[in-house]
């Protein structure tokens, strides 16, 4: 059985020697979904239109995502006896340039590097592993995203990927759980129960037909942690799973992955067609007997589907609405079966257990809180990206030191974790660890990953009512707690944001939030209320505002602000004029302006368009009345 | 009535089982566009899954439409760090400039708008897709662009 492991990991690993050895110049550029969304299929296609016209003859490999997102299309430039240099923002035009100036000149072109790889160095850039953003990451899970071809198996088996599996399938089902907890590994989707523990019910479970579901539904708005892994190192994720149904005794595994994510759904059939022509999957894997098919169902757009007993019910084929527990899915999920339930993460972190050992895994971390673990570090961050730091750092290191801090170096307000079952942190919390029970304590959770970072100019009551929309639209409307209970609070908190709140709504408002977290079905009504309830408790003071004054602080709240222009300080230079995106401005040049309130969507774009030593136009708060001339 | 051939086309690669509801439903949609009732009574006859029950899936679930979108689609996403960043305004531009609400298709079917969850680029936010397209780093300035000379959106 090693053995044919063994020819297989032979193989990919002279193809990748094949491929090093290679004397052309090797161009990498990611192509994941951000990637794209800034242009790098366009930018690919300008490299190989460069290549052509100066008869270049180089490999262009498409990978995933390194999750240096502010810096996307990123192109990494390998020339045989140059230095590797990684290169941001690259568009066309640039692409076209490096081409001409690294490849066929020699010049690395260092103002537009992000930093070399490897040991080579290059005068003026940085080691990429050494730049603020990368240097205090540990890259474990995603060490492989962003550097190799995910559409090929070979490149993951010579970095050592299935290996795992291999050890897992001679050491036995008792031994593997056994590493997990000796790894201290915690379900990376958020709830963060023991693994091994999850497992160890499913295992002991009666019956012969059990399943393993990855949870790949990643409904978080703000976190995309998960559809870079897959669509970056899909074999990881399949991995896990091969490992999670030898260990249970499970058959079939399903990947439940959002519709939303076609790259990811696409890079995940790509594996799976090839892991099954490896004999990595099917009825004898890797000929040790154990049969094993996994199957991908894609989700059709329902938040609640995260939870457990609605995804279920989803891949069923029914409505994803949750049932109570007991009893629990390790018990009786899919058809009455005994099912798993891991997230993405998770089952990416099983593998690499298996690869490197429990040890290898748990050097990072806190006494309760093992491993690291990825975020996606988003919001007013001047460094928005995917990162992956030890647990146990603190929020600080992560918005300041990897995030550089805020846009503008405009102060911090709060930092939203745990997306809409989180909560939301105020910036004297900065120095808070992060990891599963520090954040719970702080009233918040660390979730699957999302960080939202904010800066003065959002307004906290307007973000509460920002969840609270999103709890009650995705509530399935199962139980009254959820579904009333969040449309109560919704509405209190609209009333905020609108200046129509009175003095006893705050309590209202306080007590709904108990009644719903109480009295709810599921995990998604009893945590809705989190967002109200943190800034509740840490920003008052802005609730009191918008309740008492009818004023937002934040300078946000739509119906609370009005943009006007100084008529006596305006020069009718029309810059204002130029970039209002609903020509609600009225005036001819040389002329004082104005604002038509009722076009006007209050963007602000006309306060940061106007000269600074002009500064005609004011951002007003309150109930103010435009009159109009 | 006649069954319809588009329909035979996607269900012959089906088996007919519960299980199968909701990716048949899927189908159906990617080849008309949005979910009629003929679509949903087909597929409920096909799976032997009572018409009620169909619809109440479809409704359950946010992908599925029961109008037919316009020629060109634009998806606002509303993702929690589009959100932070502005998304407000953006899809308020794109309101006012196409002259339909969220939800809404323009009276000649050639624009629809509407908001989604997240996109998943957050770290590109603000982002809107066009026909599929991710715009990212948007402003409200860039709605009108997006549209680009002829007025339709970038494909």
């Amino acid at each position: 059985m090693s053995r044919s492991f063994e020819d297989l990991r032979a193989r990919a690993l002279k193809r990748w020697e094949f491929l090093q050895a290679d004397p052309r110049p090797r161009i990498l550029i990611g192509t994941a979904t951000c990637g794209r969304s800034a242009g790098a299929l366009e930018v690919r296609d300008a490299l190989r239109q460069a290549l052509a016209a100066w008869g270049i003859e180089a490999r262009l490999i498409e990978v995933g995502c390194i999750g240096l997102c502010y810096a996307e299309p990123v192109v990494a430039i390998a020339r045989p006896g140059m230095p590797t240099v990684c290169y941001g923002e690259v568009t066309s035009e640039r692409a076209a340039e490096l081409v001409a100036r690294y490849l066929a000149g020699g010049d690395p072109a260092a103002e537009y590097a992000l930093g070399t790889l490897g040991k080579a160095r290059v005068d003026g850039i940085l080691p990429l592993f050494d730049t603020p953003v990368l240097k205090r990451q540990v890259r474990r899970t995603l060490g492989r995203c962003g550097w190799i071809d995910p559409t090929d198996i070979d490149q993951y088996l010579a970095h050592g990927g299935y290996g795992g599996l291999a050890r897992a399938l001679e050491a036995g089902p008792a031994a593997v759980i056994e590493q997990l907890r000796a790894a201290g590994l915690r379900g990376r989707g958020g709830a963060g129960f023991p693994t091994w523990r999850k497992w160890q019910l499913c295992r002991e479970a009666a019956g012969s037909d059990k399943y393993l579901v990855c949870n790949a539904d990643e409904g978080d708005p703000g976190a995309f942690m998960n559809r870079a892994l897959l669509e970056s190192d899909p074999h990881a994720v399949l991995e896990g799973m091969l490992i999670g149904g030898h260990a249970l005794g499970a058959r079939t595994g399903y990947i439940y992955c959002r519709a939303e994510y076609p790259l990811a759904l696409e890079r995940l059939r790509t594996a799976l067609a090839q892991a099954e022509a490896y004999g990595l999957l099917g009825d004898d894997v890797l000929g040790s007997g154990f049969r094993f098919d996994i199957k991908v169902k894609e989700g059709a757009g329902a938040f609640v589907c995260g939870e457990e007993t609605a995804l279920i019910g989803s891949i069923e084929g029914r409505r994803g609405m949750p049932r109570p527990r007991p009893p629990f899915p390790a018990a009786a999920g899919l058809w009455g079966r005994p099912t798993i339930i891991n997230n993405v993460e998770t089952l990416a972190c099983v593998s690499l257990i298996l690869q490197k050992g429990p040890a290898w895994f748990a050097q990072y971390g806190t006494e309760q809180s093992k491993g690291t673990k990825t975020f996606s570090l988003v919001g007013q961050v001047q460094r928005p990206g995917l990162i992956e730091v030890p647990l146990g750092i603190r929020l600080r290191e992560m918005i300041f030191d990897i995030g550089e801090g805020l846009i503008g170096g405009r102060p911090l307000k709060g930092v939203q974790t745990g997306g809409p079952s989180g909560g939301c942190l105020p910036a004297a919390l900065l120095d808070a660890p992060v990891d599963y029970d520090s954040l719970k304590a702080a009233g918040s959770i660390m979730g699957s990953g999302g960080m939202v970072v904010m800066d003065d100019t959002t307004c906290m009551v307007d973000f509460a009512r920002y969840f609270l929309d999103f709890a009650q639209q995705e509530s399935c409307g199962a139980c009254p707690p959820c579904r009333l209970g969040t449309k109560q609070m919704l509405d209190i908190l609209t009333d905020f944001t609108e200046g129509k709140g009175s003095a006893g709504d705050l309590d209202l408002l306080e007590d709904l939030a108990r009644g719903v977290a109480k009295g709810s079905l599921c995990g998604l009504g009893q945590t809705a209320p989190n967002p109200a309830v943190t800034t509740l408790r840490y920003f008052r003071d802005e609730y009191e505002a918008h309740v008492h004054a009818r004023q937002c602080p934040a300078g946000a709240c739509r119906a609370l602000i009005s943009f006007q222009i100084d008529a006596d300080r305006c020069i009718g230079c029309s810059a204002c004029k130029r970039v209002c995106p609903t020509d609600a401005i009225r005036g001819d040049r040389k002329q004082a302006h104005r604002i038509e309130q009722d076009r006007c969507i209050r963007c602000g774009a006309c306060l940061d368009a106007c000269p600074p030593k002009v500064a005609a136009v004011e951002r007003l708060s309150g109930n103010f009345v435009p009159v109009e001339a | 009535m006649q069954s319809d051939p588009r329909l035979e086309a996607i269900f012959s690669s089906f088996d007919g089982c519960r299980e199968e509801l909701i990716l048949l439903l899927q189908r159906v949609q990617e080849e008309f566009g949005y979910l009629s009732d003929a679509g949903m009574e087909a597929v409920a006859r096909f799976t032997g899954v009572p018409e009620g029950t169909v619809f109440g899936i479809a409704t359950f679930y946010a992908q599925f439409r029961f109008t037919p979108v316009g020629r060109n689609h634009v998806a606002v996403c509303r993702g929690t760090a589009c959100h932070v960043r502005g998304a407000r305004c953006i899809l308020e531009a794109f309101e006012q400039h196409l002259g339909i609400k969220q939800g809404q298709t323009t009276p000649d079917r050639e624009y629809s708008l509407e908001t989604v969850a997240c996109i998943g680029a957050c770290g590109l936010s603000p982002c809107v897709m066009t026909n599929k397209k991710v715009q990212a780093k948007m402003t409200p300035g860039k709605v009108a662009e997006v549209f680009g000379r002829n007025g339709s959106a970038a494909k």
